[in-house]
């Protein structure tokens, strides 16, 4: 028996998380959602130097219902990435470590990401 | 790299069922992961159904009982019982602690239990340990000094010194922790040393007797050793003694700052 024949135990689908190691997963992957909106972004810009008719298909696609969707999730990404970017940065310099502090702040980091989306639609939708 | 499935020879096939004795009031039932490396089939679950009046409080004295009275093939490491030794470290209920620790009553439903997660399994719930006592080795767990001790007594430190190092020295190297940080699940190879050992690396880093900080800061400044610590936190969720190795992590990468500036 080589230790390479031996089976890999169960790790990802038979572990359950607690919130703040979930909260942990969601930064990475509103970190790949914003580099995909980035990539979005550049095509909605991009698509200026092609003309108007290039520009409006753009537009057009973006301010879609499914384009307000995407949209809605990328100002979401962008807002969560940046509370949960300070929450980093307070454990960089030695703060939040303890489990009830973080997960307060991981509870205020969900709610200033919420308010500040919704707030931002509010703002962007009633112009 | 990130994998969510387990490879073909991994996955858990359905096993074996064990019926409680008749008159049995209390009824439990334990699904528990058997590997027998020399049957050549795959890991299975099997299911013992246990009467919760005629077994100790804890999942332990369910493993024991059953290895006891049903199956004595049922492969585990123990020794201790009392949450000092480090060798029942395993996944219950979805979490990684000490089955002696672990009071049944404190779990609903099915009690699931499975080695220890992303680990050779070597038989049932033994899995295989060596990669991480080899990274243990490689930080020299030791006290590391060039200046000769004082003649007539130890080194001596204060109570303030002494106190740095209180949330570290209590580690029993069980693993549970980093056998729950899906960093150190997905950058295998060894070349992140995860929670576990990096606490340890704390631990000497922050001795005052020790006079190689330098030397230790300069091993763990690597994007691999240290940095792939991403504050995930699983590690002092899961912890089953109450420490912290996601702060000892911290104070390392803190250390490693302030001597910059």
């Amino acid at each position: 028996m080589t230790p390479s024949n031996r089976p890999l135990s169960p790790h990802l689908l038979n572990y359950k998380f607690p919130l703040i190691v979930l909260l942990s997963g969601t930064h990475r992957a509103t970190g790949v959602a914003l580099s995909i909106g980035t990539l979005l972004l550049t095509y909605w810009l991009g698509s200026a130097v092609y003309g108007p008719a290039a520009f409006d298909r753009a537009s057009g696609l973006l301010g879609s219902p499914i384009g307000y969707l995407v949209l809605f999730g990328f100002s979401f990404s962008l807002f969560y990435h940046l509370f949960n970017g300070i929450r980093h940065l307070l454990w960089d310099v030695g703060w939040g470590f303890e489990l009830p502090v973080a997960r307060k702040s991981g509870m205020v980091m969900v709610v200033c990401t919420l308010v500040c989306t919704l707030v931002t639609w509010a703002v962007a939708l009633s112009h | 790299m990130v994998e969510f499935a387990l490879p073909a020879n991994s996955k858990v096939l359905p096993g074996k069922s064990h019926k409680a004795p008749a008159g049995a009031k209390r009824v439990r039932t334990f699904k528990i992961y058997r590997y027998d490396p020399d049957s050549g089939s795959n890991p299975s679950l099997d299911s013992f159904d246990i009467d919760l009046d005629d077994c100790g409080p804890m999942v332990l004295d369910a493993l024991l009982k059953i290895k006891d009275e049903i199956d004595s093939t049922l492969t585990l490491r123990r020794s201790c019982r009392e949450g000092i030794c480090g060798s029942c470290a395993m996944n219950i209920d979805g979490t990684n602690t000490l089955a002696c620790l672990k009071p049944i009553a404190d779990i609903k439903g099915d009690v699931r239990i499975y080695p220890l997660p992303h680990m050779p399994v070597v038989k049932d719930l033994v899995p295989d340990l060596s990669v991480p006592y080899a990274q243990l080795a490689s930080i020299k767990p030791w006290a590391q000094s060039q200046t000769p001790p004082p003649p007539d007594r130890e080194r001596l430190q204060s109570p303030e010194e002494r106190a740095k190092l209180d949330g570290l020295w209590e580690c029993i190297l069980c693993f549970c922790c980093s056998t729950s940080c899906p960093s150190y699940w997905w950058n295998g190879d060894a070349r992140y040393l995860g929670p576990a050992i990096l606490l340890q690396a704390a631990r000497w880093i922050h001795d005052t007797r020790d006079e190689f900080t330098g030397e230790r800061l300069d091993d763990l400044e690597d994007p691999f050793r240290l940095y792939r610590c991403h504050t995930i936190m699983n590690c002092t969720a899961t912890c089953p003694k109450g420490l912290n190795p996601a702060k000892a992590i911290g104070s390392i990468k803190e250390k490693l700052a302030e001597r910059r500036f």
